[in-house]
């Protein structure tokens, strides 16, 4: 139960920062906000691989492989098409 | 010092990248490094995490990571500017099917070793499976609306709320038993938890076919959160702090244009998310507006109206981007401002089909991002400008917004009618996504620029030129 106060404690905080800083990004750059988001969100990966490391067959590691294929897609997916967005972005 | 310490540092480290990647995000000057700071921090993570795991077999995750990363790339790369909305839809779907794979992993592979399922780790598990379930399946109805695959309208069924409402009761009772609280009728814990997945596929349908197509700035902001939401729940599952901090980032940044969507429309997440709002109203309100005429004007008319101008507001809306107008539309620009005539465009926050959405369009079509204006910056001047184009929007210039009694009160909406003439570039004179007429058509200082908005901008950029 420790473990999971300290999680509550760094989650919360975590949430405040990124109110902060989220807050002040302007409404022209909103999209590529969202999509980098997006691609943080895939994040998920480590989990996946934790899990997917530990186990060497069976349906465990069936979920776990998927779950890397489609945080992957996230990752690469959502950085990739940020960037071609905010290479676009260009001032007069 | 052992190898897991430093692997913590690497994640701390990460998660300060994080943080450092989304703040330059709040210049456009410096979004892009910003973007690529993040990417690096998930590179950093993900290799600490391969450092530090004893991986049994690495066939499967090499094979895993290389299929993801080039579908991933492979839409990235593809994907048109305008089909954003869609692809973002879909990628908060993979992220939250991921996170929700992550937990039923871990479920099983407790399970398979025989040892009993902690109260604290089932809770995780369960409330990161509903997260990340609910967003897969939303995201996919989301990306269906966008991509034209399921009615973009509102989907609506006798008892609907009642009926999601005893889905949630249920998934309650399920997630219950998931945890091991108590046993329902001998099941195996294991089929359980596959019957508590399938109720929270189908609540996460539920929630989102009863919303309208014009409201998806809004479902695809939440989704977004939730995404976020489901990883951080997944980092409570496997005791990972980079995932709740990654997590919390995200849900906040989702949330956050979630709720300036709705301020956007004056209207509050509840009644996005209930309100089955938009689509059905038409056909009535059309009738209304048959006293009253519309004046029209050819690319000629327009042409001359433009050219003579000293001042132009250009006001996008999702017309454009459906006729793909966006390159169109600058040239038409170029060619006024080569005529000393001063262009900008404003844009409401809520035009397109997701945050930013005409931003975005505007950018790959070259027009420079000092050039636009949001709905605070640019009302006040509309009493002082000469012409303002609409171009394919309704609903976010309708004066109605003032009128109290109408569906669309207190909407902030910019005030074109405050301008020495509008003209609106528009198929027909049908009413927007709220259903409602728009007296704007009618005014006398209006004209109505009939056509597909790509066709008549390419008219219009010859005949400025011969203006």
């Amino acid at each position: 139960m420790d473990e999971m106060v300290v999680g509550l404690y760094i989650f919360v905080l975590a949430a405040l920062t990124g109110r902060e800083v989220i807050t002040k990004v302007p409404p022209t750059l909103h999209t590529p906000l969202m999509s980098g988001a997006n691609a943080i969100s895939g994040i998920a990966v480590v989990g996946a691989l934790v899990v997917s490391a530990q186990v060497d067959s069976g349906i465990a590691q069936i979920l776990g492989i998927t779950a890397i294929v489609l945080a992957m897609i996230n990752v690469v997916g959502g950085f990739l098409v940020t960037d071609r967005m905010l290479e676009m972005f260009k001032k007069n | 010092m052992d190898l897991s310490l430093w692997v913590e540092l690497s994640y701390l480290f990460s998660s300060v990248l994080f943080v450092v990647g989304l703040k330059r995000l709040q210049s456009p000057a410096t979004a892009r490094g910003g973007n690529q700071l993040a990417a690096l921090a998930m590179l950093i993570a993900i290799v600490a995490t391969l450092v530090e795991n004893q991986v049994l077999t690495w066939t499967g995750i090499v094979a895993g990571m290389v299929l993801g990363s080039l579908i991933g790339g492979v839409a990235a790369r593809r994907v048109k500017m305008t089909d954003m909305p869609q692809l973002v839809g879909i990628f908060n779907g993979f992220g939250g099917g991921a996170s929700a794979l992550v937990a039923a992993a871990e479920l099983v592979r407790v399970q398979t070793t025989g040892a009993a399922l902690v109260l604290g780790d089932g809770f995780t598990i369960a409330v990161s499976c509903l997260i990340g379930t609910v967003t897969f399946s939303g995201s996919f109805i989301a990306f269906g609306k966008l991509q034209g695959i399921v009615s973009g309208n509102p989907i609506t069924f006798p008892l609907q709320k009642t009926f999601n409402a005893l889905l949630f009761v249920t998934l309650l009772v399920l997630g219950a038993s998931v945890m091991g609280l108590f046993e329902i009728g001998g099941l195996p814990p294991l089929t359980v938890f596959s019957i508590f997945t399938v109720v929270a596929l189908l609540l996460g349908i539920l929630l989102v076919i009863p919303i309208g197509g014009a409201d998806m700035p809004v479902v695809i902001s939440l989704l977004n959160s939730y995404s976020g939401l489901a990883a951080s729940a997944a980092g409570f599952v496997i005791g990972n702090n980079v995932l709740i901090i990654a997590g919390a980032l995200v849900g906040a940044a989702g949330f956050i244009l979630t709720m300036i969507m709705c301020k956007a429309m004056n209207r509050s997440l509840a009644n996005v998310a209930f309100g089955a709002f938009g689509g059905a109203a038409s056909a009535a309100s059309q009738l209304s507006s048959g006293d009253k005429t519309a004046r029209s004007v050819d690319a000629e008319g327009a042409a001359m109206i433009l050219a003579y101008a000293q001042s132009v507001v250009v006001v996008p809306g999702y017309g454009l981007a459906v006729a793909q107008a966006q390159h169109e539309l600058r040239k038409a620009m170029d060619n006024l401002e080569e005529r000393g005539v001063d262009v900008r465009y404003a844009i409401h926050p809520v035009a397109g089909r997701m945050p930013g959405h005409m931003n975005v369009l505007l950018a790959e079509a070259d027009v420079p991002y000092d050039k636009l204006f949001d709905l605070d910056e640019i009302n006040e001047d509309f009493a002082r400008t000469d012409v303002v184009l609409v171009v394919g929007a309704n609903d976010v210039v309708n004066p109605e917004a003032h009128n109290p009694e109408s569906v669309i009160a207190g909407m902030p909406i910019l005030d074109v009618d405050k301008a020495k003439s509008v003209i609106i570039m528009k198929r027909s004179l049908s009413p927007g996504f709220a259903g409602i007429d728009n007296p704007l058509f009618y005014m006398d200082h209006t004209l109505m620029f009939f056509g597909d908005a790509k066709s008549s901008m390419a008219d219009l950029v010859r005949e400025v030129r011969e203006a």
